[in-house]
């Protein structure tokens, strides 16, 4: 399987320049809705409003790393309930295994960012240069004013496209309206300009430069799901059993042996990635369908069936060129592995629900201090001291009442305050150091150690949340 | 050295030579962009080393044109926490000591920097958790005081300290070595009266008996009933705390020998406001009156 050439090889190779021809069909136009879909959601999501009150920001998603809350909708997430951050990303990295097991490389081809940006500067780039040829032609032309305006006029709205996006990542971690006023003004802080800047380089490199290039040397996924795919996975592939030996001459001498692919090119000049997708499967491969689009257009145009690059599985291939039929897309996609991965998926997004809807507004935790653990005073009765953190996690403010349940009598008492009344503010954590007192004698006092819980009641709803501590007796 | 000159059929690709149980390393050659990234590390890492400390001299190292330093970055961080705290102190300064507790923000800086205070300075005797020590280091946290447990009055005590003879206004008295005025049976029933005043295990008769022993030479200070005196620094004898231990042979050796603790004057120390915030913290303790 070798052969020899006499020139030693390039350690290093330019980037060989790729212009994607247009195309429409079903692929397209889904790609199409999802980039509108997916765009639309990035940049409008900082600007919707949603009224928590007078004590809260209105922004809807709120990422608000100065006072430590993030705000979704209707949902708000303190520190201590990072978990749900980490269930959702733990959900998104299951997602991926999930889509890529069922759908292959469903995202890098339709929903990664990406690909999405790349498709916008693409679109953009054949509004003002024209379609695959004149892009061709315009790079082959020397400097002229011609080119020199047509590319300064594309650069200008890949970059309005770039700022536009670092734009609007920032507006999600801080009041969108407000930092705007001041990024405009030049009075926003400098991690503003710093991200936003940052952010537009790269949208400008990555989309209108680098594209393909990313994919191919700089993101692992491909590499990981090279890994998990497997001959029942659904990918783009050409049937080559049904097009090949490809030819252009349908009139010449011995047509009819020629297969049904007539080698127009138009799968290799859509193609974003610069690939030709007859040479099989490929890492360089995003699976984005434009190829299929491309061909099913032509088949159509020689009155050939469609399909002669489609959407098929290994395991499809091989049955078709032994003369088999394909397996139902169902029977692809509800194997064993997918549904673990679906089963698993959603257990954990069942379990954030269900810990989202259970969860109180009040959360309180009591930290017994160690240092000393209990001192004796001098009627002989013996105190322990507590750390109590009381989290109002609503809009408003709330008094509580304190209260103590033991099996054995203890008092309770607070330092700094009379009575067991406190108020919290909204959306805020309130601490106070309290004291639990067992009488001379007594069995909490005198033994090592009793379990109590402290009760905190809502004094104008009368909601109750329990908290269970221990008592640290004189007694070993 | 292996064929260099291979090339892989099925990618047109050149391989290194390299060959495992029949699999070819191809030798796909690498982006050139990545190699221009290369080079602009190693520019970015001269300019770094020009603008930043880097090479090691003989003492020190190159400052670097930006001036930057790590210990310079902490005086600056330093200075900038006392700018802001500046007007909280003022703040603090400006209020009577007694009403701190009133302003809730002010009560929580107070505590938060009074705590620093304590373990810096108090922490030593009196332990992190301001718990004491038997011996002489008394517990800050229990309901029993020597010189009162009011924010004023452990102001006062840790400014200018107990026994502390270079500060003219520090908190003194001392109690004499009983060895060379009593004899030692009359000690020994003395100490008998003592244990009988807590409720200690005692002879009933040797306490009852050495009563007037008490009221002659100990009541002056430490009260007719044994409760302490404020203003002497002297303890109560009548409740279950004890600062060198409450059992017989300690009481017999504290009534010979007389024992007391020295404590420093903080006033040269601590600034005003550093007092008055370690006195907040020590009042929040649980002891405070």
């Amino acid at each position: 399987m070798t052969s020899t050439s006499e020139t030693p090889p390039p350690l290093f190779a330019a980037r060989e320049p790729i212009f994607p021809r247009r195309v429409s069909g079903k692929f397209r136009t889904l790609k199409w809705w999802i980039l509108g879909v997916t765009l639309a959601i990035y940049y409008i999501t900082p600007w919707i409003r949603w009224d928590r009150g007078p004590s809260l920001p209105d922004q809807a998603v709120l990422v608000d790393l100065a006072n430590r809350r993030f705000y979704f909708f209707f949902i708000e997430i303190w520190p201590q309930e990072f978990y749900f951050v980490a269930g959702l990303l733990i959900m998104a990295g299951l997602g991926l295994f999930l889509f890529t097991s069922a759908l292959g490389r469903v995202w890098c081809g339709y929903t990664c960012p990406q690909t999405v940006w790349t498709d916008l500067f693409i679109l953009v780039e054949r509004w003002i240069e024209g379609d695959r040829n004149a892009r061709v032609r315009l790079w082959n032309a020397p400097w002229d004013t011609k080119k020199i305006r047509l590319r300064a006029t594309k650069w200008g709205v890949w970059l309005l496209i770039a700022v536009a996006t670092g734009g609007a990542w920032v507006f999600y971690f801080a009041d969108a309206p407000t930092l705007l006023g001041e990024i405009l003004t030049g009075r926003a802080p400098a991690v503003a300009y710093l991200s936003v800047a940052t952010l537009t380089a790269t949208t400008f490199t990555f989309g209108g430069f680098m594209r393909e290039q990313v994919c191919i040397y700089m993101c692992p996924w491909p590499r990981i799901q090279g890994a998990m795919m497997d001959e029942q996975t659904l990918t783009v592939a050409y049937r080559d059993w049904r097009g090949e030996p490809r030819g252009k001459h349908r009139k010449a001498a011995g047509a009819e042996q020629l297969g049904d692919c007539i080698d127009c090119n138009a799968c290799v000049n859509v193609c974003p990635m610069g690939i030709d997708i007859r040479d099989g499967q490929q890492l360089a491969c995003i699976t984005c369908a434009l190829c299929i689009d491309a061909c099913d257009d032509v088949m159509e145009k020689v009155n050939k069936p469609r399909g002669l690059i489609d959407y098929i599985t290994l395991a499809d291939g091989e049955r078709e060129r032994a003369g088999g039929q394909d397996a139902p897309v169902w029977k692809q996609i509800l194997r064993p592995r997918v549904i673990l991965y679906f089963v698993l998926w959603s257990a954990i997004g069942l379990g954030l629900l269900a810990a989202l809807f259970l969860r109180t507004d009040v959360a309180f935790s009591i930290e017994p201090v160690r240092n000393p653990v209990n001192v004796v005073l001098s009627d002989g009765s013996v105190r322990n001291a507590y750390e109590l953190r009381l989290r109002n996690m609503t809009g408003f403010d709330r008094a509580f009442r304190l209260s103590v349940e033991s099996p054995d009598p203890v008092a309770l008492t607070l330092e700094g305050v009379e009575g067991l009344d406190v108020s919290v503010p909204a959306d805020a954590t309130y601490r106070q150091r309290v004291y639990l007192t067992a009488p001379p004698g007594s069995a909490a006092g005198a033994g090592a150690l009793t379990d109590l819980d402290l009760v905190l009641e809502d004094t104008n709803t009368g909601q109750v949340v329990r908290e269970g501590t221990v008592f640290h007796g004189t007694g070993e | 050295m292996a064929d260099r000159r291979d090339v892989d059929e099925a990618t047109n690709t050149r391989t290194t030579g390299h060959e495992w149980d029949g699999i070819k390393e191809l030798d796909t050659p690498m982006p050139r962009w990545w190699l221009w990234s290369f080079y602009a590390t190693i520019v970015w890492g001269v300019i770094y080393m020009i603008l930043m400390p880097a090479w090691p001299l003989v003492s020190g190292a190159t400052p670097g044109l930006l001036g930057y330093s790590s210990r310079g970055a902490v005086e600056r961080d330093i200075a900038e926490a006392e700018a802001v705290n500046a007007p909280l102190d003022a703040q603090l300064m400006s209020v009577d000591i007694a009403s701190i507790a009133e302003d809730p923000d002010m009560l929580r800086y107070a505590i938060a920097g009074g705590g620093a205070v304590f373990r810096n300075n108090c922490s030593q005797c009196h332990g992190a958790g301001g718990q004491g020590a038997l011996g002489g280091y008394p517990n800050l946290v229990d309901d029993d005081w020597l010189w009162g447990g009011t924010t004023e009055e452990i102001y006062q005590t840790v400014t200018h300290g107990i026994r502390y003879e270079a500060d003219p206004d520090t908190r003194f008295s001392q109690m004499p070595a009983f060895g060379d005025i009593l004899e030692a049976d009359e000690i020994a029933g003395l100490a008998e009266y003592v244990l009988s005043l807590s409720g200690a295990d005692h002879d009933a008769d040797l306490a009852a008996a050495h009563q007037q022993t008490f009221i002659d030479n100990c009541s002056a200070c430490h009260g007719e009933d044994g409760t302490g005196m404020r203003d002497q620094g002297a303890p109560s004898l009548a409740d279950g705390i004890w600062l060198y231990g409450g059992d017989r042979d300690t009481i017999v050796a504290t009534i010979t020998d007389a024992r007391y603790g020295i404590m420093p004057a903080f006033q040269n120390r601590l600034t005003d406001a550093e007092i008055r915030k370690v006195a907040v913290y020590v009042h929040g303790l649980g002891g405070g009156e």
